[in-house]
């Protein structure tokens, strides 16, 4: 039993790490630009496509990875300047409809590119192996790896962000956005990088659990909308609460789905708890997402409004 | 009466003449088809109906409508299962839970606004979609076939598409005479109040929040109507009505025809329709095709593409 | 007893006291003006009253009942109106709908939802006499959006009047006005005497010293100065602190 907490609790944090990466380009960006950005899910699931073909084309994984970085850079790059810019001015309505085209586009395009069945890319033979966590159970390292990546880019982004000066450009924009123009910084460029940024990052995540997942034209999705919670959770344009709220997405979505039946087991006929608990987990995280907005509307390190 | 409400109770007047006199068309053209395009269509102008009330009046973007029909469907679905299968019943079912659903999750979103409000209807939705995924007992992510449609006075009157055409028909009309009505009295000058300027509304003794709210409910609870009309013309119900790209359509259409203009919601929904229809004609990769239209529209008419078609109007 | 009792009032942003211990009282039927330099409080002092911004401390009495912590539309209807600086209107509306809104709000429920309210009579009429009185009746059935600056601060005046205040709290109902239009609203103001409450904050002297029954003076969040006209006038404090720097000297 606290075995299998423990490896569910790695799965959670691994699974938060994730949401993270994704989550902490979009809340620069609904803070920053005050924009709403749906197409940043298919950027994360265009970066898990390159990974698998740049991987075939190099016959490493590694190689493969490096490419995507620049490739997805690229990627956020050309949304930035062909779509996103003209539209910061533009209500939130057209910011939705123009965003939402982008996803039917892409999602579609990347099923005539690479076809609608799912993909996969093969662990590198290097990271592929496993390691004992208490008694007979292991953890497979490249799960690992992506939490200590993770967690390394988060400390990157704390120490950009905490320590440079665009760093202090970031945050006093995303708490007061007239100030940035104020300290005379060229608003255009900030927003470019910080969209290109964001997409390397989304695709980063992408990329990094190709591995580990199927590769699908759905998969931007779902973290997409898991990412808004995580956004929404730690209050908008705060990399500090896009991290609190992605470790707690994470880890309630995986705990609750696989402890939630047992607990439930406590009060309930076995039948009927395994029954609601399949209801209710994958409803935690919403729940959870209601119950601190009913307390802090503006999120967990949110600018009170 | 103005001269703009003359307007337009010709121009609905006319739309809804051309929908009444549709399946005789139909008929004459031996199209069975076409009849079950526009059941759909009239459904979807429900919903996009509901919609505009809130995001043209009451200037709320819920991303999340969606949800209202899933709870429709499912009412029709669940109901049926357990052998209630009149119409009325499946219809009262849907609004009651759809109301609850709306007061809750619309009293958490409307604490907030902007961005926020879009990503949290959002998320609501997703969470129904994932309670009826993981509900087995009704087929799961795959939802489940209905047994028979719902039946009126205990017949089984609309197992014919034309009857079922007709009951949509009348239910479009009556809800928006409804939605006309409301946005014309005294709730919908306070709703159309708070969107142009809450500050306001409140220095002259209004909360915002109990009007926007009241909309929502009433929103959620017409667009139900909606869903309880998909799943009778599908004879099928699965989460995917609560599919966040759904959500997406439904802002489409009222955006296509115009917001905060009850009429356009309808003319929306069938122009995203027919549009989505003769695009899949050309090539199965059609999104690819409807997305760069969303996409070129967005960005080549100055404010938005309610300005794009105003402009184009007059 | 007073209509409006404010005791020991606070509000800071960050390390600024813009409301810093504040008293004042406001009785029943004067006119009292609030006087004082650029960004000395008084809007935030109007916002802190009507409940558009919270306080951090201290204690808002209006016609016996405390009003902190109760939200700006609780406020409005126990009887305390306010006019913005900033005109704040319903720029979509009619001229008219603008008023009928505020006559609205104070009679009957708003959740009516099938009869049309355009056709209400008894709200309108009422409308029209507030519009009148500010003088832009003739502009009832135009866009509110499309008013000239100096008709929106007269209709702004006349939604405030719409709700029939006990206490009317008015933020430089003179801002941007020409001759003309300013005259008229000064015998708005001065019509209204006897009749509402009023707490007017006005940067034009000759209309507060001609209108007030009492005069307090704010400088940086506090009240220097109350009295009446010619007392404030020959008050060394506000000499000094607001009539300006040679009256400062002269008095050192
Ligand atoms: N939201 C805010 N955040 C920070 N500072 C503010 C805010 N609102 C007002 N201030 C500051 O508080 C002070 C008082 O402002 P306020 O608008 O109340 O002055 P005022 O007396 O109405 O001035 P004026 O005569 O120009 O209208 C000013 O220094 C202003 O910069
Ligand atoms: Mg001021």
């Amino acid at each position: 039993m606290t075995n299998l907490f423990l490896l569910q609790l790695l799965n959670g944090m691994q699974f938060g790490i994730l949401l993270f990466l994704i989550a902490a380009g979009l809340t620069l960006v609904f803070g920053i630009m005050d924009f709403v950005n749906l197409a940043h899910g298919v950027v994360y699931m265009v970066g898990a496509y390159l990974v698998v073909t740049f991987t075939s084309l190099t016959g490493s994984y590694g190689l493969g990875l490096l490419l995507t970085l620049p490739a997805t850079l690229l990627v956020g790059l050309v949304l930035e300047l062909s779509v996103f810019r003209r539209l910061y001015e533009r209500p939130h309505l057209d910011q939705v409809l123009a965003t939402f085209g982008l996803v039917m586009i892409i999602t579609e395009g990347v099923q005539v590119i690479w076809g609608a069945a799912p993909l996969s890319v093969p662990m590198p033979e290097l990271l592929s192996g496993s390691v004992p966590l208490i008694g007979a159970m292991r953890y497979p390292v490249f799960r690992l790896v992506i939490i200590a990546a993770g967690l390394l880019t988060a400390l990157g982004l704390y120490l950009v962000i905490g320590h440079t000066r665009i760093g202090m450009r970031l945050r006093a924009g995303a708490s007061n956005r007239a100030m940035v123009a104020a300290l005379g910084v060229d608003i255009g460029k900030l927003f470019t990088v910080i969209f290109a940024f964001g997409a390397m990052l989304a695709g980063f995540a992408g990329a990094m659990v190709a591995p580990v997942l199927t590769v699908d034209p759905g998969m931007g999705e779902q973290v997409l909308i898991l990412a808004f919670v995580v956004i929404v959770i730690g209050g908008i344009g705060s990399v500090r609460g896009a991290f609190a709220g992605a470790l707690l997405v994470g880890l309630v979505d995986t705990l609750g789905r696989s402890f939630g039946p047992i607990l439930l087991r406590a009060v309930m006929e076995p039948a009927a708890a395994g029954q609601a608990g399949r209801v209710l987990a994958p409803m935690l995280v919403y729940i959870l997402m209601a119950v601190i907005l009913a307390v802090r509307p503006s999120g967990l390190f949110g600018a009170k409004t | 009466m103005t001269r703009l409400t003359l307007t337009r109770a010709w121009a609905a007047t006319i739309l809804f003449a051309a929908f009444a006199i549709l399946p005789m068309i139909a008929q004459a053209l031996g199209d069975s088809y076409l009849i079950v395009i526009a059941t759909r269509i009239l459904a979807y102008a429900i919903a996009a109906l509901a919609l505009d009330l809130i995001l043209g009046y009451g200037g709320m973007v819920s991303f999340g409508h969606a949800a209202y029909l899933g709870i429709g469907a499912y009412a029709v679905a669940i109901l049926g299962r357990a052998g209630i299968t009149d119409l009325g019943a499946h219809m009262l079912a849907a609004i009651a839970v759809a109301a609850v659903f709306a007061l809750i999750t619309g009293a958490i979103s409307l604490r907030t606004r902007g961005i926020y409000f879009i990503m949290i209807t959002l998320a609501f939705a997703q969470m129904g979609y994932f309670f009826f995924v993981s509900l087995s007992a009704y087929g799961g992510d795959d939802g489940v076939t209905l047994n028979a449609r719902s039946t009126v006075f205990g017949q089984p009157l609309l197992e014919n598409n034309t009857a079922l055409y007709y009951t949509a028909l009348a239910l479009l009309i009556g809800l928006y005479l409804l939605a006309v009505a409301i946005t014309r009295s005294r709730f919908g000058r306070v709703l159309t109040g708070a969107r142009e300027n809450p500050l306001r509304m409140q220095a002259i003794g209004f909360s915002p929040f109990r009007y926007q709210l009241t909309a929502y409910v009433i929103s959620g609870c017409m667009a139900s109507i909606a869903g309880v009309m998909l799943a009778n013309q599908a004879s099928y119900v699965s989460p995917s009505y609560m599919d966040w790209h759904r959500s997406g359509e439904l802002v489409v259409m009222v955006v296509f025809g115009g917001i905060g203009n009850l009429l356009g919601a309808v003319a929306g929904a069938t122009i995203a329709l027919l549009l989505e229809e003769w695009l899949a004609l050309l090539t199965k990769h059609w999104p690819i095709l409807f997305g760069l239209i969303l996409v070129l529209v967005v960005l080549y008419s100055r404010d938005g593409l309610s300005g794009f078609f105003r402009r184009n109007r007059s | 007893m007073s209509l409006l009792d404010v005791r020991g009032l606070r509000k800071a942003y960050g390390a600024l006291n813009v409301t810093d211990d504040l008293n004042l009282s406001v009785e029943k039927g004067e006119l009292h003006a609030i006087i004082g330099p650029n960004g000395a409080g008084k809007s935030t002092l109007i916002a802190q009253l009507s409940g558009q911004a919270g306080s951090d401390a201290g204690s808002v009495r209006f016609d016996g009942a405390e009003m902190m912590g109760q939200p700006m539309h609780a406020r409005v209807r126990a009887g305390m109106s306010r006019s913005f600086q900033i005109t704040s209107i319903l720029p979509g509306f009619t001229v008219l709908e603008n008023v009928a809104a505020a006559v609205q709000a104070r009679r009957g429920s708003s959740f009516r939802f099938f009869a049309p309210v355009a056709g209400e009579r008894a709200l309108n009429d009422t409308a029209m006499e507030a519009l009148a009185r500010v003088g832009i009746a003739e502009r009832a059935a135009m866009r509110a959006g499309s008013l000239s600056h100096g008709e929106k601060r007269q209709l702004e005046l006349a939604i405030a009047l719409a709700t029939a205040p006990k206490l009317l709290l008015l933020d430089e109902p003179l801002a941007g006005t020409s001759g003309q239009e300013a005259e008229r609203l000064v015998e708005v103001m001065r019509s209204l005497k006897g009749e509402v409450t009023l707490v007017l904050i006005e940067h034009d002297m000759d209309a507060v010293f001609s209108l007030a029954d009492r005069i307090s003076v704010l400088v940086y969040g506090r009240i220097i100065a109350t009295g009446r006209p010619d007392e404030v006038r020959t008050d060394p404090k506000v000499r000094a602190a607001y009539l300006g720097e040679e009256t400062a000297e002269e008095g050192a």
